[in-house]
């Protein structure tokens, strides 16, 4: 078997190159150009958005914060079937399982957890939940905190920020 | 009492005009002008955020609170360091960059007599006119022979200027070497290394590629070196070293911007590989000591660039008493002459624009501040805009490039100088 080799011609420098002088002029030239539009018209030149003062719109699909969704009585949609925490790839979502006194339910969360220190914002717990239990859309992220368990999002705290779902629970859509 | 003014009084307040409201002033604001420069060729904002409630002065305050940052901050002497050298070497990097401004000329000497124009040189008659009988011109403009001229914009008006200039630079290698000795670290030790190497390699090629000027300027003296460059090429062109020794000028200003230690010649530094080189160990305010000395290196090169190849305080075609677009050959003789030759020369050539005196002191001052800020400007965009030399590539550029270049540029000068 021959080996397929493709040979690269390489450049070559003509005098005034390699002097380097023409070409230092013409670089100096670039960020000349550069400088001197910025100064002339920073507003249209400078594409910084200066964070904290100015907010840029999140796209629609942004996924941010977690939030658990509820019931039309206000309790929690999860019926615990660690799909989430399974296909976390982070590994970053702890449920704790329970038996529900309703008998139509069978389980619910006792216990659920997002690590924010772990979790690496993909999606893919919103994509495996079954019961549209679990969402990102509220277009806000996890805050910045000089306490670590702050970055321990549990059940009550989730639920909180989540709301009633439209979806008929098991995954079926009502209407 | 007018003694004392003249011995203490005055070059003490040049000292604290040049070094400190000078020097000091503009290489403190270049450590801002080099932020914010960076980022508008970057095309980011640069730094904004320090600010008085409302007002930020286009990031200015950061100065403030760099200073007041760097005063609070813990000052660390590393284990097994030499104490009394580590604590040396920031002053001895800045020190030499700060005594060089001596030599700096801002202006001629203040003519306290009558002005008079002679073929692109001022002259200066002592109060009371032009006297009667024979004139030495090369007298009447040397404040040696004529003590009442020698109110000089310069600290200290020596005849060895450009001498004490290479002395300086020759003694500034030892802030870097000593730092780096002097920490205990390796990455210290390897950028006082390097800079000692490299600053020593380029010290050779920066003398000689100033020799050719000095050979067509015959002096070394830096006042005189800017009095002669303001004659006339061709009639029209101004006799700047540029203009003399275009070749000089380049490899001039590329050994001493090597000998700055910054990008692109930033080997003693080298963030990259060296964490930041001979002061990897300083914190606190002798770091910023020692980065001071670096842009007051760089005030100073503009300076000493400005005098030696753009004109110093030479505004072109402006001299002592107003504009003069060419003149008269001068055909009295070189240095003896008669008043009478002079005045009839004054008489037949008057400025085309005259101005007073004072105003033209004050055109020349701003001329040479002008060109040492556009020089520094132009070494701070070198900086952002060319990529870094590989060790190696230092030293090929300094001892088989630049040397050889600075020695065929002496042998044709000479050769020129010569016929
Ligand atoms: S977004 Fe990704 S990493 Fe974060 S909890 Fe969901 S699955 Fe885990
Ligand atoms: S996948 Fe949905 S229902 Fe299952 S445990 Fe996670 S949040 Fe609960």
């Amino acid at each position: 078997m021959s080996v397929e080799v493709k040979s690269v011609e390489r450049p070559k420098r003509n005098f005034w190159e390699q002097t380097y002088i023409p070409e230092i002029i013409k670089g100096l030239g670039v960020t000349l150009g550069h400088f001197f539009g910025v100064v002339a018209r920073p507003k249209k030149n400078i594409f910084t958005v200066s964070y904290p003062d100015v907010k840029r719109d999140y796209p629609d699909r942004f996924r941010g914060k977690h939030r658990l969704m509820l019931r039309e009585d206000g309790q929690v949609r999860c019926v615990a079937c660690m799909c989430c925490s399974t296909v976390c790839p982070a590994n970053c979502i702890h449920i704790t399982a329970a038996e529900h006194d309703d008998p139509n339910i069978e389980k619910y969360p006792e216990v659920f957890v997002i690590d924010h220190l772990r979790c690496i914002v993909c999606g893919l717990c919103v994509e495996a939940c079954p019961c549209d239990a679990i969402r990102m859309d509220t277009g806000t992220h996890c805050e910045p905190f000089t306490d670590r368990n702050k970055a321990f999002l549990d059940r009550d705290l989730l639920m909180q920020l989540g709301a009633h779902s439209a979806a008929e629970q098991g995954g079926r859509y009502s209407a | 009492m007018e003694a004392l003014i003249d011995i203490a009084l005055i070059p003490i307040l040049k000292v604290v005009v040049v070094v400190f409201g000078f020097a000091m002033a503009i290489g403190t604001v270049l450590t801002w002008v080099e932020r914010k420069q960076s980022a508008f060729i970057q095309r980011r904002v640069g730094p904004n955020r320090a600010n008085l409630g409302p007002i930020t002065a286009f990031g200015l305050l950061h100065l403030v609170a760099d200073g007041i940052k760097m005063i609070l901050k813990e000052d660390i002497i590393p284990d097994g360091s030499n104490k009394v050298l580590h604590m040396m070497a920031p002053a001895l990097g800045l020190l030499p960059v700060m005594i060089i401004f001596a030599i700096v000329p801002f202006m001629d000497f203040y003519c306290h007599g009558t002005n008079v124009v002679i073929d692109g040189m001022d002259y200066c008659f002592a109060e009371g006119g032009i006297g009667a009988g024979v004139v030495r011109l090369d007298e009447l403009a040397n404040p040696l022979y004529n003590p009442r001229l020698g109110h000089y914009f310069q600290i200290a008006d020596l005849q060895a200027g450009l001498l004490y200039m290479f002395a300086v630079t020759g003694v500034s290698v030892y802030g870097a070497a000593i730092a780096g000795w002097a920490s205990n670290s390796k990455f210290s030790l390897m950028g006082g290394l390097r800079a000692s190497a490299q600053m020593i390699s380029y010290e050779i090629s920066m003398g000689l590629s100033l020799a050719g000027l000095l050979m067509i300027y015959a002096t070394i003296d830096v006042n005189d070196i800017v009095r002669e460059q303001g004659d006339l090429l061709f009639g029209f062109l101004p006799a700047w070293g540029i203009f003399m020794q275009p070749v000089a000028f380049v490899l001039f200003l590329t050994a001493s911007i090597a000998e700055s230690k910054r990008a692109p010649f930033d080997m003693p530094e080298a963030e990259s590989e060296l964490v930041a080189g001979y002061f990897t160990e300083y914190s606190s305010m002798k770091f910023a000591v020692f980065s001071l000395g670096e842009f007051v290196a760089v005030v100073f090169i503009a300076a000493i660039t400005a005098t030696l190849f753009l004109g110093g305080w030479h505004v072109p075609w402006l001299y002592a008493d107003g504009f003069h677009f060419g003149f008269d050959a001068w055909t009295g003789g070189a240095a003896t002459t008669t008043a009478e030759a002079v005045s009839a020369y004054a008489a037949a050539n008057p400025p085309d624009l005259a101005l007073p005196y004072p105003l033209v002191v004050f055109l020349r001052i701003g001329a040479f501040i002008t060109k040492t800020i556009l020089l520094c400007f132009l070494q701070l965009q070198l900086r952002w805009t060319l990529p870094r030399f590989r060790y190696d590539q230092v030293m090929h550029l300094g001892w088989k490039v630049l040397l050889p270049i600075s020695l065929l540029n002496l042998v044709v000068t000479a050769f020129f100088v010569l016929i």
